[in-house]
């Protein structure tokens, strides 16, 4: 296939990933605004959002502070925000146009979709309950996205590269969302397992669906390092780190039968797999969890960079 | 001046072509039909066939209008236009080998020298050059108006990029979903084999030196080309690539493709790119669109381009008035087809005659595609009349003029119901090294104003499906 198409799925995916990402940590953010001040504490969920999304820099060079109205409106649509949910709708939907061929149109569909969709939304509608409409109609455009490509889409390279993209790009947003909860939301003179510290972790583990799931496999109340072993270690967590690389893993190997060749992509993979593996959530937490993170999202970027080098350029 | 309707003809009895129809569309409730008409604005819509128009601010793509009302052409009809078609479309082919040939004609004194060496679609690249199977314009658009029951004119030659055929097959797809009950009643010839008809005419041209299955391939300038949609509908019904310059290179004389796998030989290119723009090295050196060192590849006959570079000196409408003489001198046959009547504003006596009647007429660019910069004379204002009489006595050379013609209408639905509107006709005509084919059909265009003659969807023309009846 050519390079390009392979760049355009890649990206495609990735864009649609993010945009459900900047989705819930929206809505994660609205729901601990809700919080009484004493549960609250004078941490400030929407800075912690503005993290997440990892756009703080660019976020106080257009404003001075962090309110309600100013990161909705910096996350869904401004136009400083090269990682808008708006401006994720538009790259996906150009990514898609350039490779409309490659495409089933059930896939085209939900992503000219949502693109339609976003043309008609105006910030000023985005207050109380219509954000949450709106959240969950980027979410579920996401999900049926990715649920056409998993149904419709040929086994070949186009699938492969598809699920590439989404499958970095969700690696990422796992860990920054792990990392953000860990440095960023907590202020400092609030004790690390407080009642600030409970509902923070709760709505972590709510912004990924697996607020449910984490009862189930635990049977326990929540705690950090159980969250950190639930989102990293635990290969039942789909959207786990080491969940995720098992997944990419799969996709690089078919790829490498599909072209007969393995590379440098293939044993890049296969080693951050192997080091979750390996991992002890102890360990992590001991050797310090936020230098974990940031190494593996440096990690995960150099995947990113060698699979372009090696199958995109 | 009498208009022809192709429904009720000029006495208003229905024509026996559309009885059926007609019929049908009496019976049928304006709830059914409104109802209709929006299910077909959501399926164009939804497929995103969309039209993009140059210096529009607000939208970059819209829809075209789309009409519900099919045009009807009877099987007589279709069989005539056909065989002038065929007949007009050969006589191009053997121009433009002719005028990078042997350049007879232009030794017979049948069309002026300057006109063609002077002409800015003249590519002396091409000069001595033959492309494989001696096919030059593989791809035709010829636009037809249609003036009463018997007399169908060619209004124009497209012979470089011609587009719209998407819409000649979405159109059907549309009426076909929308309409089922009129296909069980009529017997309309399908078009939907166009893609292949296609692909087998890319084939048939490909370079010798090409593998048994020709690598074809679809050069776009990109998606934000007004017709990006269509290249893309069109890549993917002939099961090609869709590429764009970047994709391409050139190593000794030889095309490849960037793939996943590695460069990867290219032996045809459909390429919807204007010559302009196909080689930096050779034509714009600030394209960013084309691929450097292709023009050598072609030379060296090692990739095929269809169309081929040049063929635009053969639909340049100050050529297209020479039509009719050049038929006659490459067939030997008397045109089929008619040519409107043109004067042709680079001779005195024309000018005059055109500078006299100007509001009676329709002035055209020579080099103008799309109906920009064109004057209709009877719906123009005193202001556009006489800036455009500055234009044409500062450069005569550059514009033609026509009779305002009366085109036929065809009946549209609209608000209050049905109603006429002028349409015109772009058959597409494909020319493979062994063989001339033209599905039945073609692109209907239909100016949505009423009274309107200016068809064209970057002026807010719409189309039609196109009905050829067994």
């Amino acid at each position: 296939m050519l390079s390009r198409t392979a760049s355009n799925l890649f990206w495609l995916a990735r864009y649609m990933e993010r945009a459900e990402n900047l989705a819930r940590v929206i809505d994660v953010a609205s729901r601990l605004a809700t919080l009484p001040s004493a549960f609250a504490g004078t941490s400030n969920e929407w800075e912690g959002a503005v993290a997440s999304a990892a756009c703080s820099d660019e976020f106080f060079e257009n404003y001075e502070d962090a309110t309600r109205e100013n990161v909705i409106e910096f996350l869904v649509a401004h136009e400083a925000n090269p990682n808008s949910i708006r401006a994720c709708i538009e790259i996906a939907r150009s990514n898609a146009r350039a490779v409309r061929t490659a495409l089933t149109s059930e896939m085209w569909e939900v992503v000219n979709d949502v693109w339609l969709r976003m043309q008609t939304i105006k910030l000023k509608d985005l207050s109380g309950n219509k954000l949450y409409d709106f959240l969950n109609e980027i979410k579920d455009a996401s999900l049926q996205f990715d649920g056409a490509a998993y149904r419709t889409m040929l086994r070949t390279d186009h699938f492969y590269f598809e699920r590439l993209g989404m499958f970095i790009e969700r690696a990422d947003n796992t860990a920054r969302l792990l990392d953000v909860k860990y440095h960023v939301l907590l202020p400092a003179d609030e004790p690390v397992g407080g009642g600030l510290d409970y509902f923070q972790w709760t709505s972590l583990l709510r912004s990924v669906s697996a607020l449910t799931s984490f009862h189930w496999v635990y049977r326990e109340t929540v705690k950090p390092w159980l969250v950190a072993d639930f989102l990293i270690l635990r290969p039942e967590q789909p959207r786990s780190l080491i969940a995720v690389y098992a997944a990419i893993n799969q996709q690089l190997n078919m790829l490498a039968e599909r072209y007969g060749r393995q590379g440098p992509s293939q044993r890049n993979a296969r080693t951050i797999h192997t080091n979750l593996q390996n991992a002890k959530i102890r360990d992590l937490f001991q050797d310090g969890l936020h230098e974990f993170i940031a190494s593996f999202i440096d990690e995960n970027n150099k995947l990113g960079k060698s699979l372009a080098e090696q199958y995109l350029l | 001046m009498q208009i022809f309707d192709e429904m009720l003809g000029t006495d208003g009895n229905v024509r026996e072509v559309y009885s059926k129809l007609s019929a049908w569309f009496a019976q049928a409730s304006p709830e059914v039909l409104s109802s209709r008409f929006s299910e077909a604005e959501a399926f164009f819509r939804r497929i995103g066939i969309t039209f993009a128009v140059y210096g529009d601010a607000q939208g970059t793509e819209r829809l075209i209008p789309f009409d519900i009302v099919p045009r009807m052409i009877a099987a007589k009809e279709w069989a005539f236009l056909t065989k002038g078609l065929e007949q007009r479309v050969k006589a191009i082919n053997a121009f433009v080998g002719d005028i990078y040939g042997g350049r007879e004609i232009l030794r017979a004194g049948i069309v002026p020298e300057d006109l063609i060496l002077q002409n800015p679609t003249f590519r002396p690249e091409m000069t001595q050059f033959r492309p494989a199977g001696g096919i030059y314009a593989h791809i035709s658009g010829i636009d037809i108006v249609r003036i009463d029951a018997e007399t169908f004119y060619v209004l124009e030659d497209n012979a470089r990029t011609p587009s719209g055929v998407s819409y000649m097959l979405e159109n059907r797809e549309a009426m076909l979903r929308l309409f089922p009950e009129l296909f069980a009643q009529h017997r309309i010839l399908p078009v939907d084999d166009y893609p292949d008809k296609l692909l087998a005419c890319m084939r048939s041209v490909a370079p010798k030196t090409a593998s048994r299955e020709p690598n074809v391939v679809l050069l776009t300038p990109g998606q934000y080309n007004s017709a990006y949609y269509e290249h893309s509908f069109l890549s993917d019904k002939m099961g090609i690539e869709l590429v764009e310059g970047r994709d391409l290179f050139v190593r000794n004389s030889c095309v490849y493709m960037r793939t996943t796998e590695g460069p990867q030989r290219v032996d045809v290119i459909y390429r919807r790119l204007d010559d302009e723009y196909l080689d930096p090295l050779v034509f714009r050196t600030d394209s960013t669109l084309g691929v450097p060192g292709l023009m050598s590849a072609y030379k060296a006959g090692n990739v095929t381009l269809a169309n081929a570079v040049g063929t635009g000196i053969s639909d340049d409408k100050a050529i297209y008035s020479y039509m009719p003489e050049i038929i006659r001198f490459y067939s030997g046959e008397e045109p089929i087809l008619k040519n409107v009547p043109t004067w042709r504003c680079r001779e005195s006596d024309s000018l005059k005659h055109v500078l006299d009647h100007l509001p009676d007429l329709v002035v055209k660019e020579v080099n103008g595609s799309g109906g920009y910069g064109m004057l209709v004379g009877p719906h123009a204002s005193k202001d556009e009349l006489s800036t455009f009489r500055a234009k044409l006595k500062a450069h005569p050379e550059g514009f033609i003029a026509q009779p305002t013609l009366a085109l036929s209408t065809v009946p549209c639905f609209v608000d209050a119901g049905l109603a006429p509107r002028h349409v015109d006709l772009r058959p597409f005509v494909l020319s493979g090294a062994d063989r001339v084919e033209i599905v039945p059909g073609g692109l209907t265009r239909v100016a949505m104003k009423a009274g309107s003659l200016v068809v064209n969807s970057s002026q807010g023309g719409g189309t039609k499906d196109t009905w050829v009846m067994e």
